[in-house]
């Protein structure tokens, strides 16, 4: 399968799954979905699915443990102290230019 | 109960959506063309899904060619609670949308695009569900392009420290709902444990990144399912993420 072909149907598979889950219960769907378990279990998927693309690829992220490691603990921080996306997004991006920057010149 | 359909609300309440979009698509972007996609196929990605976690999981799959399988159950347990908010949301919709209306409608239904939908106290008009997703649409897919291209002129010191952006807005979504709940924190550390299992354990790390994602959201969130129940009020109107 050559490359063009490829990409065209992973993203016809990945759209139309998506697009799916979202459509049939626009479509059909009328009473609420009561079940606790599967309103619980949804609940938590966002969460895990962020966490598991998160860690520990944050670390590996920038080709070096040291600057990966540090990024996240300035993010980390910032983000307990109550930060948003933006600030939390650009410190880590500062954060990762010094520590390189400090290992060119070491 | 009456209707909304105004044009100029939806447009004024999608534009903080649509600009904070194109910071985290631009982010996608960036990281999209760092795995070895053109910039062309990132925007393809872009335009014809709306979904952050969803696109992010799937592009190292389609950089190194992985399966369609693998492609598909990862779309499938990630984008699974937007099957809860369009059950929601059909039920929000106003007498002006029509059955054509509702194709249209269910590709925008986004984490914040729901949010802002249902956190209006009247029924939903079929302008004012367009308008809203029109600058989040745009936000989204110049967004990602915007990275792409950036991504494939500027040098390679920018690219690496630029990466580092996408897991960073993770954190900064995962934090306040663990500073908020300890059962929600209990599951994103059993979840990042397990990751990390699943990432340096030799005969764990022959698992597909896909796959990882796949086993850890099913596992972790049933557990906690069972352990700790969310209460029976709607979650979906306070607790819309990412």
């Amino acid at each position: 399968m050559t490359r063009p072909i490829y990409f065209i149907i992973a993203l016809t598979v990945m759209a139309l799954v998506t697009y799916l889950i979202r459509l049939i219960p626009l479509l059909f769907v009328r009473r609420r979905i009561t079940n606790r378990f599967i309103r619980s279990f949804l609940f938590y998927v966002p969460y895990t699915v962020l966490s598991a693309i998160a860690f520990p690829a944050i670390f590996l992220s920038t080709g070096n443990l040291i600057s990966g490691v540090v990024a996240t603990l300035v993010c980390l921080l910032l983000a307990y102290r109550g930060r948003g996306l933006i600030p939390c997004m650009l410190a880590s991006i500062i954060t990762v230019l010094i520590i390189e920057g400090i290992i060119l010149i070491i | 109960m009456n209707e909304n359909n105004n044009l100029r609300m939806g447009l004024r309440d999608g534009l903080p959506i649509g600009i904070g979009y194109f910071a985290i698509s631009l982010a996608f972007g960036l990281y999209a063309v760092s795995l070895g996609l053109t910039w062309g196929e990132s925007l393809f990605i872009s335009m014809f899904n709306l979904t952050s976690a969803g696109q992010i999981a799937a592009a190292p799959i389609i950089a190194s060619g992985g399966s369609f399988l693998e492609l598909a159950l990862t779309q499938l347990v990630i984008n699974a609670r937007y099957a809860l908010m369009s059950v929601s949301l059909s039920q929000r919709l106003g007498r002006s949308v029509r059955l054509r209306d509702r194709f249209l409608i269910a590709f925008a239904n986004t984490d914040e695009i729901f949010a802002v939908a249902c956190g209006k106290e009247s029924l939903l008009g079929r302008r004012y569900l367009f308008s809203l997703a029109l600058y989040p649409y745009l936000g989204w897919t110049l967004g990602t392009l915007s990275g792409a291209l950036l991504g494939s002129i500027l040098p390679e010191f920018m690219t690496t420290a630029l990466s580092v952006a996408l897991y960073a807005m993770f954190i900064a979504i995962l934090m306040p709902a663990a500073k908020a709940s300890r059962p929600t924190a209990l599951c994103i550390l059993s979840a990042i444990a397990l990751s990390c299992a699943f990432r340096f354990i030799p005969f764990l790390s022959v698992v597909p990144s896909g796959m990882v994602i796949v086993i850890i959201a099913v596992l972790v969130s049933v557990v906690f399912a069972l352990i700790a129940p969310v209460p029976d009020n709607d979650p979906w109107r306070e607790e819309a993420t990412e």
